[in-house]
């Protein structure tokens, strides 16, 4: 019973935190880190989700008409730059693991671009929404939300279609901003990369990054299809969805 | 009205009160016989078992399977009587009889408006016979509110922008407190008022002592007419280029989408100021929104028209929509259709 | 316990947690969780006074029928700014950010948190979150209630909402964070032969409760978040004129806020698991029953929020299968009651301080517990909620549950902290004190509520002053048995006596380590080769002290 653990001083590696017994314990704990954050996430945009489930039951006609009014094609090309910059950042996880520097940081440089991309890509949009008056309430002084270009379907009453884009806005600006703190996460792991931190024994950090940009995505793909797409089919002879 | 010092029980003064207070005395009685129990035992245990000396070890225990499981049943039995029984007592609470006053009850900060199906009107005050059930309809003009009288046992939120409502039957005459419970702001404590129980017969003389007001019906008419209702739903509800609304109240309204709802005071009140939101089949959406045009009281006394309305040959009821349209729920949120 | 064979408690002048280094930057800027316990510690007292001094201007009001003392517009901050001060700022992060933070880790054999810059950080998160909302109180208040229904918050309170909602949404951070910190590390961190099933209860419940500030404090973020978004830009979230709904609010605040009181009462019941077992010298009976009653209490909790919503408008059959599972959720609580009981059984029962703190929550958690149930009872909550009934029934839960707990754990682990005994006779006087003017303060209260006093009125019916003139007497009371233990505690940082490493005799890690501990809390790891509350005999039982002392010796090398 008298027996404890001394810890081998001598051979550990620069990145092990004193707290920590071992690279391999350290890797563990920050991984389960970054996935409890996520699960906390997935809270976070539940009640968005939550609200944008019943207010689309209470009014699916309005929902249909001013989700018409978004770009199709502006949503789908930012939904395909997500996914390539997914595959990007896991080829970045990659060759940290292998531990081919070179690749690392092109890969991670890809992936930072092609999340700028997205983010400009959403900036026309939300520049566009703007003019034509689609922010929601007062938001912005002098332009008070006015559903006069939305081409409504009928039946749908003109100021409900507001519960939309506050709901729009909300989950996609939450989502931006997430974005835009991927891209700083990565822009702090590309500035180590460069200076070479990691190695195939230490590369948890690029990781778990990776993991937090797919959630990123993930919440993405949700979004496009909830907010773009759903209700398209109105328009062309259908019946609202309950 | 108070025998002791200290009164227990506030007074029991509906049918409903002294099943409330039923169980209210069964809860009591078995939490606190365990809690006496239970805190003897502790109490018995710790004198019993008090340290006697520096370093005495007792013995470790090992679990028993076999008292976990007779303490978990055992209250989970109790708990389930509790639930039975008040979930019962709940449905009476809740459920609405069918042949009930209706009074309409609108909540604004920091009164309470009501208006009697007579047409009698009153404030922060509730004249109600005794032995008649009286079903309250409310409603709230800015927050939400809570419309609470002790001696009923009944509590209901008064909430903006949809109806809620609860009923009683009074068992004994007198003067009773009415609460707001729900906070609403500043004055919330003042939001108080009085619930007088009279004799029926007192109460029909207060009715006509009080008259000179129109019936919400009444009202409601002129409103209609005033309003330019008439144009399209016709001078009595007969209908036109809007749907007809004779012998609409209670009825199951097909709708464009293929569904039906049915058309109750929520229903009627939804389709005043937001018409495009349920549009009855054949019709066009052309109705414009009354919204901010008219006020709760007002609603309410278009309500009132529109259940008065009868057609002279009831016709039977329109089908529900058959099982090949797709599902026939109503639009609203669930809370909508509440209660 | 002086005269243990092969082991001599250290010198009380050797380098410790609070001597390793001098001066506000090396606390400012500290990694250790038992210095951020500290620095938690002083923050959370500090709110617990601010919002007392708030609970004596209401009960001062409430002595007589009129309201004429404060201003009805002033009586509606001051109850709102206690309830947000007591329920965030302090019942919150109580027990878990100050005891939590100092014992997980030593609990369970590590040498800190996981994450140690993260758990600074929230530590400033909760201080920014606490510096904004009394911002937000001192520049003029609000007055929503801490439940911040729309459309009054959305709409019609001409009060600083928003600031406030900013404030709470940042604390919030605070918990996800010590949440996410406490998981990790008890997943990742536990030392060799530290099972799951030789955790202390502690841990356990400490667990449970993060499960909830990770998954719950989000929804209230977003929930706060949309509030704020609301009344800022004037759209229709929850304001029905607009088309949203005022009970959506509700559902989004008490799936978090039902929760909540569970983050306040599990780690209260972790503390009661630590004392009952210890100051009874019993492993606890069904020590598997208390430790996944925990889990269920977090689970089911998750689950029964419409409870508070039962005249709300909710529909019947969904106040029917609230009811039936907010009587569920109670069988857990019943479990760990059963089991402390029959822990006391054939018990070896010491009288000292924490274990009356330990004794009084029992008897104040089984009124809160057992008037639950009343709540849970539709057809009575439907009376009684918004009374005082319901006041009272909370204030039994959180006020006689978690303020109990969380000063028995004070007193338990003090010496572990501050490396000095408290004045025991002092301490087991403000132990009665305190029990005595809770349940005068609050017993009434049930009273008054069943007899219809509604809540938040700062004027009421003449007949109910009976009720608040008792009421007021017991605050007094409770108020003045709090300041005893604040002032002893902080006269025992410089005058009391030196604590010796395990002053209780105890099996438990956290007492196998200097008082108060070194920095790295053991300075070699500790292996566990025994059970959870394994009693031994005190030879038998120092054994990671009995390590250290040899190391000791050769202290220099182990301190790199």
């Amino acid at each position: 019973m008298a027996e404890s653990l001394v810890v081998e001083h001598e051979v550990h590696h620069p990145a092990l935190q004193h707290h920590f017994e071992n690279l391999e314990q350290q890797r563990e704990a920050g991984t389960l880190g970054m996935w409890i954050f996520l699960v906390t996430e997935i809270m976070f945009f539940s009640g968005m989700f939550f609200a944008y489930t019943l207010y689309r039951y209470k009014f699916p006609l309005e929902f249909a008409s001013a989700s018409n009014h978004l770009s199709l094609q502006l949503g789908a090309v930012n939904t395909v730059v997500l996914i390539v910059s997914s595959f990007t950042m896991a080829f970045a996880v990659y060759n940290a693991q292998v531990g081919r520097q070179r690749r690392l940081v092109i890969s991670l440089i890809l992936t930072i671009i092609l999340g700028l991309t997205f983010l400009g890509i959403k900036a026309v949009e939300y520049r566009d929404k703007y003019k034509d008056n689609l922010i929601p309430g007062q938001l912005i002084p002098g332009h008070k939300y006015s559903p006069a270009t939305i081409h409504l379907l009928p039946g749908a009453s003109p100021q409900h279609t507001e519960m939309f884009y506050w709901i729009y806005f909300a989950m996609t600006g939450m989502h931006a901003l997430h974005m835009v703190i991927g891209v700083g996460l990565l822009s702090v792991i590309l500035f180590y990369s460069i200076r070479g931190r990691y190695d195939p024994e230490y590369h948890n950090p690029v990781e778990v990054s990776g993991l937090y940009w797919h959630f990123v995505d993930l919440i993405w793909i949700f979004l496009f299809p909830l907010l773009y797409l759903l209700g398209r089919h109105i328009e062309h002879g259908g019946t609202p969805l309950h | 009205m108070e025998t002791g010092w200290i009164s227990w029980l506030p007074e029991a003064a509906s049918t409903l009160a002294g099943q409330v207070d039923a169980l209210y005395f069964y809860l009591s009685g078995v939490t606190a016989f365990f809690t006496l129990l239970i805190s003897g035992t502790v109490i018995f245990f710790v004198i019993r078992y008090r340290r006697r000396s520096p370093f005495e070890i007792p013995r470790p225990v090992a679990g028993s399977h076999k008292l976990e499981t007779i303490w978990t049943i055992i209250p989970l039995m109790i708990a389930m009587s509790f639930f039975v029984w008040g979930t019962n007592v709940y449905f009476k609470q809740v459920k609405s009889p069918k042949l009930a006053t209706e009074v309409y009850v609108v909540g604004k900060q920091w009164m309470w408006k009501v208006q009697h199906s007579t047409g009698q009107r009153e404030i922060n005050e509730l004249h109600v016979p005794k032995g008649r059930k009286i079903r309250l309809i409310m409603t709230s003009e800015d927050t939400i509110h809570s419309y609470y009288i002790p001696a009923f046992r009944i509590k209901a939120d008064v909430l903006p922008g949809r109806y809620t409502d609860q009923w009683f039957e009074a068992t004994k005459t007198g003067t009773f407190h009415l609460f707001c419970a729900e906070y609403c702001g500043m004055n919330h404590s003042g939001m108080i008022g009085s619930v007088i129980v009279m004799e029926p017969k007192e109460f029909d003389n207060w009715l006509t002592g009080n008259a000179g007001n129109q019936t919400p019906a009444v009202a409601g008419q002129q409103l209609f007419q005033s309003l330019g209702c008439t144009s399209c739903h016709g001078m009595n509800g007969e209908g036109g280029r809007g749907p007809t609304l004779a012998g609409l109240f209670g009825r199951q309204q097909q709708l464009t989408t293929g569904g039906s709802v049915l058309a109750d005071e929520v229903y009627i009140r939804e389709s005043i100021v937001n018409p495009q939101a349920k549009i009855v089949a054949g019709f066009t959406p052309i109705m414009p929104t009354f919204q901010g045009q008219i006020s709760e009281e007002q609603l309410l006394q278009i309500l009132a028209f529109i259940k008065s309305l009868h057609i002279e040959n009831p016709q039977q009821p329109v089908p529900a929509a058959s099982p090949a349209t797709s599902p026939a729920q109503p639009r609203s949120s669930p809370q909508l259709n509440a209660r | 316990m002086k005269a243990i064979e092969g082991f001599e408690p250290p010198a009380p002048s050797k380098v410790n947690y609070i001597n390793a280094q001098y001066g506000l930057k090396s606390w400012l800027l500290t990694k250790d969780h038992k210095r951020i316990a500290l620095l938690y510690l002083a923050s959370v007292t500090a709110f617990f006074f601010f919002g007392g001094i708030y609970a004596m201007m209401i009960r001062i009001e409430l002595l007589t029928p009129r309201g004429d003392f404060l201003s009805s517009a002033t009586y509606n901050k001051v109850f709102t700014q206690h309830g947000i001060l007591m329920i965030f700022f302090f019942l919150i992060p109580a027990i878990p950010a100050t005891l939590g933070n100092f014992l997980v880790p030593m609990m369970i054999g590590a040498k800190d948190l996981a994450f140690p810059r993260i758990n600074l950080l929230s530590w400033y998160i909760y201080i920014l979150g606490g510096a904004i909302t009394i911002w937000a109180l001192l520049s003029g208040g609000v007055d929503t209630g801490w439940t911040f229904y729309a459309p009054y918050s959305t709409t019609f309170s001409n009060s600083y909402v928003v600031l406030t909602g900013v404030g709470i949404f940042i604390n919030g951070f605070s918990s996800i964070l010590t949440g996410l910190n406490f998981i990790v590390t008890i997943h990742t961190m536990r030392a060799p032969g530290m099972t799951w099933f030789r955790l202390p209860l502690f841990i356990w419940s400490h667990y449970a409760t993060s499960l909830i500030m990770i998954l719950g404090t989000p929804v209230v973020a977003i929930t706060i978040l949309l509030l704020a978004f609301e009344r800022l830009a004037h759209i229709g979230i929850f304001d029905p004129a607009i088309g949203g709904d005022p009970v959506l609010f509700q559902h989004l605040f008490w799936f978090y806020s039902h929760p909540a009181v569970y983050i306040m009462i599990l780690p209260g019941m972790g503390v009661i698991s630590e004392l009952i077992a210890n100051f009874s010298r019993k492993n606890i009976f069904g020590y598997k029953f208390v430790a996944f009653s925990s889990l269920a209490i977090a689970v089911f909790g998750f689950l029964v929020w419409g409870h508070h919503m039962f005249v709300s408008g909710q529909s019947l059959y969904a106040g029917m299968i609230f009811s039936f599972l907010s009587f569920a959720v109670a069988i857990p609580s019943a479990v760990k009651v059963f089991n402390w009981t029959a822990t006391l059984y054939k018990g070896s029962i010491s009288y000292d301080t924490p274990m009356l703190y330990g004794l009084g929550f029992i008897g104040l958690f089984l009124i809160g517990g057992m008037t639950g149930l009343f709540l849970a009872t539709i057809a009575v909550d439907v009376h009684v909620t918004d009374t005082y009934f319901v006041v009272a029934h909370f204030h039994y839960v959180m006020v006689g549950g978690t303020l109990m707990a969380y000063l028995g754990g004070l007193h338990y682990w003090w010496p572990k902290i501050s490396g000095r005994m408290y004045p025991e006779g002092w301490g087991r006087f403000s132990a009665l004190v305190i029990f005595v003017g809770f349940n005068l303060t609050f017993l009434p209260q049930f009273v008054a509520g069943y007899l219809g006093m509604p809540r938040r009125y700062h004027a009421y019916p003449p007949e109910f002053q009976v009720f608040n003139v008792l009421s007021s007497a017991g605050a007094t009371i409770l108020g003045i048995g709090t300041l005893i233990p604040l002032t002893y505690l902080i006269w025992s940082m410089r005058y009391g006596r030196h604590a010796e490493a395990n002053p209780w005799h105890l099996p438990g890690l956290e007492w196998r380590t200097p008082s108060p501990p070194p920095t790295e809390n053991f300075t070699v790891s500790p292996v566990v080769t025994w059970e959870a509350y394994e009693f031994a005999p005190p030879e038998e039982m120092e054994v990671v002290g009995t390590t250290h002392h040899v190391r000791l010796e050769d202290a220099p090398a182990a301190g790199d």
